[in-house]
Formats: structure tokens, sequence, C-alpha cells
């Protein structure tokens, strides 16, 4: 790893003030896919600006139907916190499945987001709750906020402070994790919402993406065998040594499937 | 170049380090505290596990300077004068291990699994927290066995 000059702000303003300032500067949330990458030299910064001590980043509240993640809250904090076991029971699960457990202690949800892995498991829920991004700037609708592999809608210089989650009537995320990094060879994510159902996939293309015609079939009968018939076409999918595009079509629908069913138990 | 300062086995220290020294090169290198092992350095295999604040990390993906002013427990905190931890214990009565390089990190996951989970531990629940640790002779049964009996040690009397 290339050294580089640490910083750690206590507040928002210094922080993004920092991030103007310095021209070859990277943000440093729970670091569990920047210090890989810094330590195998993909990547090289003049500075680290770390969240961990900015105030109010780190808390859950809900407020009505709005459930509040703060950008820095750790997976296992998401995994345990009585009121996302209430709220959205399919979150919960989902960020207790993130990685191992030592990686859960680490990692934070703004992190996640902002570094869109393809394979990631938040994207999904980001995605399949239509949640809202909130910025030091400015909100982004989850629908808007990936744009591709490892892309946001993020801009230079901008710091997710929070992702806002409309609580959904019932939700599931079910994936088939990788053997080795647990990252989503797929998973599916299904929301019962207000405003209809929906389905999202991640770990299947170069970014997360919704299902439009899972989303009608479950809008007309939420249960697994509403999605009898249909198929996934393979042609945009992700082909790999882990798993082919038609592999991976067979398994959207089948994960659709269980997340319906998880979502059903609730 | 910056400091840190940390309490690390229940010693302040004061170190001057570069930003980019990982926390387990911290321990090893300046500390010499060679018991928190480096297996893979991908953040894969858990040998490098440590406390920071209570909680398991992976040390060879945390900064040193970002553990300032944190309190570190590593393998060579754990026992209380010649008295091995509960774990540690356990890990031996019931040969919790094999060649033995794993076994530092199992140990402080394995009781980062109480603090999660509690004493009444079954083998799926262990199994499956134990995700992060890898252990290359495969010794899982008795490492298994292992930490439901230094679970069940440690229920405070």
């Amino acid at each position: 790893m290339h050294d580089f000059i640490y910083h750690r702000p206590d507040d928002l303003g210094v922080a993004a003030n920092l991030l103007a300032a310095k021209a070859e500067a990277k943000l440093l949330a729970g670091g569990m896919s920047l210090l890989p990458s810094l330590k195998l030299r993909l990547a090289q910064y003049s500075d680290l600006i770390d969240l961990k001590s900015v105030a109010g980043l780190q808390d859950i509240r809900r407020e009505g139907d709005t459930l509040t993640i703060g950008a820095m809250t750790r997976h296992a904090h998401v995994a345990a916190s009585d009121e996302v076991k209430q709220a959205i029971p399919g979150l919960a699960v989902l960020a207790g499945g993130i990685g191992d457990p030592l990686v859960r202690n680490r990692g934070t949800i703004g992190g996640s987001i902002a570094n869109a892995d393809p394979a990631a498991d938040y994207p999904s829920a980001v995605l399949g709750l239509g949640a809202t991004v909130t910025t030091n700037r400015r909100e982004i609708a989850g629908d808007r906020f990936f744009t591709g592999l490892f892309e946001t809608a993020l801009e230079e210089g901008e710091i997710i402070t929070a992702v806002r989650f409309p609580v959904p009537f019932r939700s599931g995320y079910m994936k088939l994790p990788h053997p080795a990094s647990r990252f989503a060879l797929t998973g599916v994510f299904v929301a019962q919402t207000r405003v209809g159902v929906r389905v999202a996939v991640t770990g299947a293309g170069s970014s997360v993406f919704r299902l439009p015609a899972a989303e009608k079939a479950l809008s007309i009968d939420f249960s697994p065998a509403a999605l009898d018939g249909i198929a996934v076409d393979p042609g945009a999918l992700t082909s790999d040594i882990h798993a082919s595009a038609e592999y991976r079509a067979h398994a959207i629908v089948v994960l659709t499937k269980r997340a319906v069913t998880a979502a059903q138990a609730q | 170049m910056p400091f840190v300062s940390m309490t690390v086995n229940g010693v302040r220290r004061k170190t001057g380090v570069e930003a980019r020294t990982l926390l387990v090169q911290y321990l090893r290198d300046h500390l010499r505290l060679t018991g928190t092992h480096v297996g893979c350095d991908t953040s894969q295999c858990g040998a490098c596990t440590v406390h920071v604040d209570g909680v398991a990390i992976k040390s060879c993906t945390a900064l040193a300077v970002a553990c300032d002013g944190a309190t570190v427990t590593t393998i060579e905190g754990l026992q209380n004068g010649d008295e091995l931890h509960p774990m540690q214990r356990a890990f031996h009565e019931e040969h919790g291990l094999q060649c033995g390089f794993c076994t530092p990190g199992m140990i402080m996951s394995a009781i980062d699994i109480v603090r999660r989970n509690g004493h009444d531990l079954d083998e799926h629940t262990v199994r499956k927290q134990l995700d992060g640790n890898i252990c290359r002779c495969t010794g899982y049964h008795n490492i298994v066995r292992a930490i439901r009996a230094g679970a069940s040690a440690m229920r405070p009397r």
C-alpha cells in the first residue's frame, strides 16, 4: 500500500472541505473494499478522510413509514437492530448475510452503496425498496443512484449521510453466496410496498436492476406460483468462471420465489 | 509521521507509524505481539482477528491510525496471569487445533460469537458464525466442539 495522509474529522462540513481541497482524496467508511484495493495497489490516494468520527452518521431511526439508517452504520448493527427487524425484516436478513461476522462488524451501508460493487447485497435493497439516498448536498432516488459497474450518481465531493427506506408491507432477500467471498453470485430483493411490488436483482449484471415481468406477476398474485412461466433473458447477464449467464437467469427466478416465500412468512 | 495511541492488552502504547500501517503490522512489527497471525492478508481467513473496543475485526483490514484511542485485545491479552481464558482452555482440552496457525484468530472470533449469541451455542450457529475464519487443516469438528465448550465455560458464575 502506498502511503497517504490520514484525516479523521468529527464534522461533516470539515470532511467535505477536506474532500474538496485535496485533488486525490478518498473517503474511508468501513474500509472493507477500499483497504483491500489499496493493499493490492489497485488504487492510490493522497489523502484518506475517515468518516468514523463524524457525528450523526450512525443512527437508525423510524419515523412513521420511513426507516432511516445513517451512512456509517455497520452491517452488524443493522442486522441486530430491533428497529430494523420490526420495520423491514428482509433488510435485517440481508445485512446479516453480508461477508462474514468480522466484515459485518466493520463494513457500513454508506460504504457499500458508494462502492456499488455489482455483487454487493445492499444495492438490491436500495433499489428493491425504492429508498432515497441522502447526501451532504441533496437527495437521490434509489432508482437513479446506481448507474453502472462501480458507478453511482454521486458527484465529486459528495458524501452519503443516510439511506431512507420506505417501510414496505412485506419484504424478503435471498442470495446464492459465493462460497469463498460470500458476495452474491445472484441475489434478489422482493418488496411489497405501498406503491406496488418491486423486485431488484444483484450479482447478475454490471449493476443492480429491476425485474418488471416478475413485479407485474407478483402485483396480481404475491405468491411463488405467480412466477411460474417467468423467464429471464440471459443475454444481458454476467457470465464468469463462477456461473454462466444461463445459470444466473435460472437462479434469479428461483431466488425470487424463495424471497417471496420469505416475505410471506412475515 | 502520525502518532497512534491505544491501549493494547491493558497497556497504554504510543508510537509513531506511517498512515498506511495496518493494525496487524502495528501489533506484530511495532509491538512485537506476534500471536496475531497473517494468513491470507486479503480479509478471508481471520487468522489476524483481534478485538477493537470489544468487537472482533480482521486486523489485516484496518489501519492502525484509525484505531487511535481504541482499546485493543490480542490473543496475548486473554489469559489472567498463568490462568488461560476459558475459551483458550476449551481449545486445549477439546484439541481444537491441528497446526495451530489459525488458532489465535479462531479463539478471538469464538469469544465474539459468545458476545453476540450467548453461552448456549448449537453446532449450526457456531459453524455459521465461524464463516470468517478458515482452518486450512480442516480441523473444524474439534474447533466447533471447543467453541461450544468454551462458551459454556465463559458463563458468569
